[in-house]
């Protein structure tokens, strides 16, 4: 008898909670668009935020509610993108492709340090100690936390211990940008071929005594420019992408080579009359 | 809060590192030669930083306004010594950065002569003016954190203040200068707190004082008259005792809560050289020119504390003394809270309170950092009663959203007695340094995002 009123009770009582959950499914059931499951899974999952949302669920969502166009995603391969956009039948919205830019030049080789930083390996933790021992305040520490931080191994240290970013493994999703307590990463659109490789503030011999490639503010470049394409601001050419900027003629008379023409294939050009670097060593630490 | 006092006039936690400071601790204070050329920047505070007001190749009387104040939470420049404005441009700061400032360089026979501005009168000046009057001699927290003093002290409205605490606690190893300041200037200590407690309207002036300053303790209450309202109290060696909410739990037994100030719990905080220094220039109306500094440490031939005016270059300073040849590590502040500097052509500032030299021999780094083992000691070290463990690891994960919300990253003040302690000597401080500058980062930036909308 005493298991009969068990069993019972106890079956009651799931049948009782079952249909409480039963009810609960209907009454307070959320209609998703299942098309945001499967979208999610066409992207590529990086979550890496380069499309402006904070992962690629959100930007699913974003994709299927029409507020965003797939060539947002630049982390997903072009049939990738293609794929979602006829899956969606919407226009694929192509995006110009952006990297991330570093706008210092001054590896081992050409910069000198004030002093040796002992401590914790992070730019970040560096920084907070005398500003990291660097001679240029504005410069590259080169402890690597834009190296760390970057999910697609788009950033890799030289043998001068300054990053250089890989352009077709780079996303743009600006982590870099963030860890760099210099604030010396940017993303540009990769048509910017023009570039000031250089954040120092100062001018003349100054900048020369802590860098050999940093910007003098011998305006130069704005000169050879001609028209609004370059500016001088606080000692440095400030490009104007808005005016038309595919031509290497500022560049040629540059006496450092701190603005610098970003070549697809060759790489980073310098103009004709900038010093060249052949040290290969360190520069050291000098005038303490 | 009274069961966090436990009757001992201490609070919890803490640690005793090794005090060394006999070397500096007997000698008098000197007054140190002006240099040919002396550099300030414009930045020697918290807050806005000042506007200059004088032109290159003019003129300038030692205690003549090189600066005004930048705003409220700023203060004004005097000139340190008589000399001709050589050059307005960036100069470095013990930042690192370079920030505005002002080459000067001074007459050849430049004397000691101060220009004096409107004197404050005690007796007739009211709390605002006094307050004006400080902030118009450009003092700031002489300790070492350099905050505008008279933002400090004035008391926000629906707040009342009963205690004005006077610090001279001075738990930082190798530093002697607020022990040879309360010795050698006791009246314009006590002048100094009358105007304090006037601006304030506090009943009880307290002057703490750690144990191993007992003759400045005796020698203060030697000239405290009877029935006044000032006293000393003695409590014993702990570091880091010097912070005013370790102070205030010391003393008083009050907890000042996390993220507020002392005024929370009705009292004013203000370091013993500050309430010197005011109670020296505001009768003349002078502004700031100089501070004492202890130049210690074994690197250095002529150890002493010196009275150096504000704006002397590092590099001046230790040809003066006699740096030894083998000197690697220069530390501004002390051997705890110190920066170490990397480059010796920065300038003495107002927060500069002490220049430590070690050489090769002496600062010996561990080689290699052990992972933690969860072994507690800086959880003991801890005067906050952070968990510095945990907010090690997170650290390492880079949770630093989590750090600030769930383990009160923020209250930290970077005191450095949880690496003292670490036996795997992870650089806990270092870590939380630079998780506190991202995390301002972010909130700075999401600030702007909500202007932005």
């Amino acid at each position: 008898m005493t298991i009969v009123i068990a069993l019972s009770a106890l079956g009651g009582l799931t049948l009782i909670l079952a249909g409480m959950l039963v009810i609960a499914n209907k009454k307070l059931y959320v209609y998703e668009d299942p098309r945001i499951d499967v979208v999610e899974d066409m992207l590529p999952h990086a979550n890496c935020g380069a499309c402006g949302y904070p992962g690629c669920r959100p930007f699913a969502e974003a994709l299927v509610g029409e507020k965003a166009l797939p060539g947002k995603c630049t982390v997903s391969t072009d049939s990738g993108r293609q794929k979602i956009a006829e899956f969606l039948g919407v226009a694929l919205g192509a995006e110009e492709k952006r990297v991330a830019r570093l706008a210092c030049a001054g590896g081992t080789n050409v910069a000198i340090n004030r002093a040796h930083y002992q401590g914790l390996k992070s730019c970040q933790a560096a920084s907070l100690v005398s500003g990291g021992g660097k001679g240029c305040f504005w410069g590259c520490l080169g402890h690597g936390d834009c190296e760390v931080v970057c999910d697609f191994d788009a950033i890799v240290m030289n043998e001068f211990s300054l990053p250089v970013v890989d352009v077709d493994k780079c996303t743009a999703c600006g982590d870099c940008v963030e860890a760099c307590p210099k604030d010396l990463f940017s993303l540009q659109p990769i048509s910017h071929h023009l570039w000031v490789a250089c954040k120092n503030l100062e001018h003349g011999d100054e900048v020369l005594e802590d860098c050999q490639v940093g910007c003098t503010a011998c305006g130069k470049c704005a000169l050879d420019a001609g028209g609004d394409l370059i500016t001088m601001v606080n000692n440095l050419p400030v490009v104007n992408y808005r005016e038309n900027h595919s031509t290497k003629d500022p560049i040629q008379r540059c006496p450092t080579g701190a603005i610098v023409w970003l070549d697809e294939k060759l790489g980073i050009i310098k103009g004709k009359e900038s010093k060249k670097i052949i040290r290969k060593g360190e520069r050291g630490v000098g005038h303490s | 809060m009274a069961w966090f006092n436990f009757r001992n006039n201490s609070f919890k936690h803490g640690i005793h590192p090794p005090e060394r400071k006999r070397s500096t601790n007997g000698l008098a204070i000197r007054q140190f030669p002006f240099s040919p050329v002396i550099i300030l920047p414009m930045v020697q505070h918290i807050g806005a930083p000042s506007e200059i007001m004088v032109r290159e190749g003019q003129e300038v009387m030692r205690g003549q306004l090189l600066a005004k104040a930048g705003g409220y939470v700023s203060v004004p420049l005097h000139a340190p010594v008589s000399g001709t404005v050589r050059k307005i441009a960036s100069v470095p700061s013990i930042s690192g950065k370079m920030v505005p400032g002002i080459y000067l360089e001074a007459f050849p026979s430049a004397s000691q002569e101060v220009l004096d501005g409107t004197p404050i009168d005690l007796t007739s000046a009211s709390s605002d003016e006094i307050l004006q009057g400080i902030q118009d001699a450009g003092i700031v927290g002489l300790g070492g954190a350099a905050f505008p003093t008279h933002v400090k002290l004035k008391v926000p409205e629906g707040k009342h203040c009963d205690v004005l605490m006077i610090n001279g606690i001075e738990c930082e190893p190798y530093l002697t200068t607020d022990h040879r300041v309360m010795l050698e200037q006791g009246e314009d200590i006590l002048m100094g707190i009358k105007y304090l407690l006037k601006s304030t309207g506090a009943a009880e002036a307290i002057i703490g004082i750690e144990a191993n300053k007992q003759d400045a303790a005796d020698h203060l209450e030697q000239l405290i008259p009877e029935g006044s309202n000032v006293r000393v109290q003695v409590v014993p060696v702990k570091y880091p005792q010097g912070s005013e909410k370790m102070l205030i739990t010391a003393i008083l037994g009050r907890e000042v809560p996390s993220g507020g100030l002392p005024i929370d719990v009705n009292v004013v905080a203000v370091n013993v050289a500050t309430t010197a220094e005011i109670g020296r220039l505001l009768p003349h109306g002078r502004g700031i020119q100089e501070r004492v500094v202890t130049i210690t440490g074994p690197g250095i031939e002529k150890k002493g504390n010196y009275r150096i005016p504000i704006g002397t270059p590092l590099r001046f300073v230790l040809e003066q003394v006699g740096a030894d040849e083998r000197i690697s590590e220069v530390y501004m502040g002390g051997p705890m809270m110190g920066v170490a500097v990397s480059n010796l052509d920065i300038s003495i500032v107002k927060g500069t309170s002490g220049i430590l030299v070690f050489t090769k021999d002496e600062v010996s780094r561990p080689e290699k950092v052990y992972p933690c083992i969860k072994c507690g000691a800086c959880v003991d070290a801890c005067p906050l009663s952070l968990n510095p463990s945990k907010l090690g690891i997170l650290a390492k994960f880079k949770a630093y959203d989590l750090m600030a919300d769930e383990y009160n990253l923020m209250d930290c003040f970077e005191c450095g007695s949880c690496s003292y302690v670490c036996p795997s000597h992870i650089p806990l401080v270092q870590q939380f340094r630079s998780s506190k500058a991202i995390v301002r980062k972010r909130i700075a930036g999401k600030q702007t995002m909500e202007h932005a909308d």
